[in-house]
């Protein structure tokens, strides 16, 4: 897996869009024959892929707001992410 | 009963269409227009399976296009969070039908294609569409759906899989399923004439591979392998009655489109039952979950796990037991029966064309 780098700046891929799953009561990422579920963090994580914020921008702010550093998560799951072309 | 929730419904709306593909995977036992169920049936069924957990909606058929309620369905299932494709030949969407299925809030839009050369295009589908494919096409891409392209592979199209890909790549497709034929219904019956020989899923095979790393960010591929050339038999499409829900155009619930030929099964209507009760409680739903039912060669082989005794729908139609493991494994009795048909390639290619049966004649009356 390649890792993404801090100064991309990723988007949410054309198709895919976030919906909230009352049954499974979990955000889920919906995108043309898949669905991913997303947990808090994923969610957190995805409400600043944007298009405008870098990922070390997006790193930043969430560790700010979980007061640790969480860059090396925010990395591990865009790489993941991106890795099945679910974020450009 | 099962802990886990279905994630896609494949609602089958009619079997009417204006193609005649060989390969169909439809029944042979095509229903008429008078079998359908209604708008109401199938809004209930999308509202229910959405609570059930439903989170992906294939519009299908036979040729969903024909449904005249087709916007009002689509619309109903955008209401719901619902992710919905429409999987069509093309033929039927017109510049006013596109734009009122975007306004409803259909997201995807899925067109089969059956060769990049026409007149092999036109033989296959039995009829013109050709042009009319490409006018969808690009009325899709105008109107900024997300856009798949489906070709089925068999014989007649497998040496030109390069070009097949180069063109969904020219028409702009997010997506490219190149999907061997599986052998249901008419695919089934035209098998002699579908088969192709094995050093040509060969080269296919490289080629796509080839070019599913040149298009790499601008479309994506899938090449679904034809399991007849395997020694293990393909998984179960996501395992029976663990992610999956079909609906016939008669309100039919099926564990897989194939599942209508396990007649062994009671497969649970619609109109009878909610969705609740035939994910959890059916009979048809619950025969093949888990791995309790599989029997010999399966228990106990290192390929247990992953294929759970292969594809029922296939056991079924070929060895007459949905009981049985999947003829494609090497270790089935019944593999003959698979070997058996790969040399079936070398046959003349002549298709029996998917019917849906004419009225039947009006009985005169006796006096
Ligand atoms: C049965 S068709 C119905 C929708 C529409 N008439 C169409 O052809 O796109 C659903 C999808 O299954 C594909 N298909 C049909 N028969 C198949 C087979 N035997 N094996 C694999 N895919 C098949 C078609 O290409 C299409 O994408
Ligand atoms: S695969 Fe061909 S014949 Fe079958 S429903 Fe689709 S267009 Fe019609």
């Amino acid at each position: 897996m390649v890792a993404i780098s801090l100064e991309a700046v990723p988007r949410l891929w054309r198709l895919a869009r976030i919906e909230y799953d009352p049954a499974r009561r979990r955000p889920v990422l919906l995108y043309p024959e898949g669905a991913v579920l997303l947990n808090e963090t994923g969610r957190a994580i995805l409400e600043l892929v944007d298009g405008t914020r870098s990922v070390a921008r997006i790193a930043a702010e969430l560790s700010e707001r979980y007061q640790t550093d969480v860059t090396e998560d925010v990395t591990e799951y865009l790489s993941r992410l991106a890795e099945r072309e679910l974020i450009q | 009963m099962t802990n886990e929730r279905p994630t896609t419904l494949l609602a089958e709306l009619t079997h009417r269409c204006p193609l005649h593909c060989p390969y169909c995977s439809n029944p042979i036992d095509l229903l008429r227009a008078e079998r359908e169920i209604g708008t109401e049936d199938w809004k209930r069924v999308f509202t229910q399976a959405r609570e059930l957990g439903v989170l992906q909606l294939g519009l299908s058929g036979g040729e969903p296009m024909i449904r005249k309620d087709l916007e009002e369905l689509a619309a109903h299932a955008r209401g719901l969070g619902l992710y919905s494709t429409l999987v069509t030949s093309g033929l039927g969407l017109t510049r006013k039908r596109a734009e009122a299925l975007r306004d409803a809030g259909l997201e995807h839009v899925q067109i089969s294609i059956q060769d990049s050369d026409p007149e092999s295009a036109e033989r296959i589908a039995g009829t013109s569409s050709v042009k009319q494919k490409q006018a969808a096409i690009a009325l899709v891409k105008e109107l900024g759906f997300a856009f798949s392209i489906n070709v089925v592979l068999h014989r007649a199209n497998l040496d030109r899989v390069g070009e097949i890909i180069d063109m969904a790549a020219d028409y702009g497709a997010d997506r490219l399923e190149l999907a061997n034929t599986q052998y249901y219904g008419w695919g089934l019956r035209n098998r002699a004439a579908l088969m192709p020989r094995r050093e040509q899923v060969v080269r296919a095979k490289e080629i796509a591979e080839e070019r599913i790393q040149r298009y790499k960010g601008r479309m994506q591929m899938l090449f679904v392998l034809p399991d007849y050339f395997e020694d293990t038999p393909k998984a179960c499409y996501g395992g029976w009655g663990r992610f999956y829900i079909v609906v016939s155009p008669d309100g039919k619930a099926l564990p897989c489109h194939g599942a209508y030929v396990i007649d062994s099964l009671e497969m649970p209507n619609v109109r009878e039952h909610s969705m609740e009760w035939i994910w959890h409680e059916s009979p048809a739903f619950n025969a093949f979950r888990g791995d309790s039912w599989v029997k010999e060669p399966c228990p106990g082989g290192p390929d247990k796990a992953e294929t759970a005794g292969g594809c029922r729908c296939q056991a079924m139609a070929l060895t007459g037991d949905a009981t049985n493991a999947d003829p494609v494994c090497s270790r089935s009795p019944y593999r003959y029966l698979i070997d058996a048909a790969l040399l079936e390639s070398e046959g003349p290619a002549e298709y029996v064309y998917r019917q849906v049966p004419a009225a039947p004649a009006a009985v005169p009356e006796t006096v």
